[in-house]
């Protein structure tokens, strides 16, 4: 029994994880519909109420989630390469973009909750039906952004903690692929999300 | 077992790819502010689809996936915007 060998299959589990991305595709997918139809209802309410949001700090996100990407994507090559220290720099890169975007969130959302702008205050309640509704879909989008901002972390820790250990190498790198891809997903999900709910005019 | 064609894409790939994603979250960002009212919301969605797109093609290797993989994402997107078809048609000849 000398010669047991791993079954590996770098194609399926590259496969599942593109599934499992199409189905958060379809889970944002909805919410964006929602979004759509309600701004198209209450236009004018929209824009008043999107006027409350800071574009700087949305804009400063959108960047830091883009060389976050930028970074994880590399983190690939270096790995491909051999190159050790080159990946864990990258990657620590990818995971400082992260805190700096909850940063932001915590002062973006922090900022709301102070002026008690979030659903279910006496402010939301006397508000026009638009306004609740817009910023509803923003805390519930962003939140649901934000999670999965904070499980994709975990995952590039994970992978970090690998490539340290050696365990992600040149030859196995699968899991960072998966990761990476998680990762952009969080990405392709604000590059939307960006301009919809911080820009509409 | 199933063994992958190793497809190293470069550091300076990457690089550009960022350059000219953050070039297009300029033009995002600056549409707004010329005040075209009708079309700003379309332009900032096309300006979001082309980012996408770039995020997927490079970032995320389709370019060099196989094909069929190529084909499920556009089946996916073709069935996300045939709900949006089908949603608005109903919404607004309702």
């Amino acid at each position: 029994m000398d010669h047991i060998e791993m079954q590996r299959d770098d194609v399926g589990a590259k496969l599942g994880m593109w599934v499992f991305i199409f189905t958060e595709i379809l889970l944002f997918g909805g919410l964006f519909l929602v979004y759509a139809v309600m701004r198209h209802r209450y236009t004018a309410d929209f824009h008043q109420a999107s006027l409350q949001l800071n574009t700087f700090i949305g804009a400063l996100n959108t960047v830091v989630l883009l060389i976050s990407s930028m970074t994880v994507a590399m983190s690939i090559t270096a790995v491909q390469k051999k190159d050790k220290r080159m990946a864990t720099i990258l990657l620590c890169i990818t995971l400082l973009c992260a805190v700096i975007f909850l940063v932001d969130k915590y002062f973006e959302w922090g900022h709301k909750i102070s002026m008690t702008l979030y659903p279910g205050t006496d402010l939301m309640q006397s508000l026009k039906h638009g306004y609740i509704l817009f910023f509803s879909l923003y805390f519930f989008m962003t939140g649901l952004h934000m999670l999965h901002l904070v499980i994709g972390a975990v995952i590039l820790v994970i992978a970090l903690t690998k490539v340290r250990m050696g365990l992600i190498n040149d030859e196995h790198y699968v899991l960072l692929e998966n990761g990476g891809l998680y990762w952009h997903l969080v990405d392709l999900i604000w590059i939307f999300l960006f301009p919809l709910l911080y820009l509409v005019t | 077992m199933t063994t992958e064609v190793k497809h190293i894409t470069e550091y300076p790939v990457y690089a550009k790819v960022l350059i000219g994603l953050l070039v297009l979250t300029t033009f995002t960002i600056l549409v707004p502010w010329l005040d075209l009212t009708a079309f700003t919301a379309l332009i900032a969605l096309v300006l979001a689809s082309t980012k996408a797109g770039i995020v997927m093609t490079y970032f995320m290797h389709l370019k060099v996936e196989y094909i069929l993989l190529k084909i499920l994402v556009i089946m996916v997107l073709a069935i996300y915007v045939s709900v949006i078809i089908l949603t608005f048609s109903d919404y607004i000849f309702r």
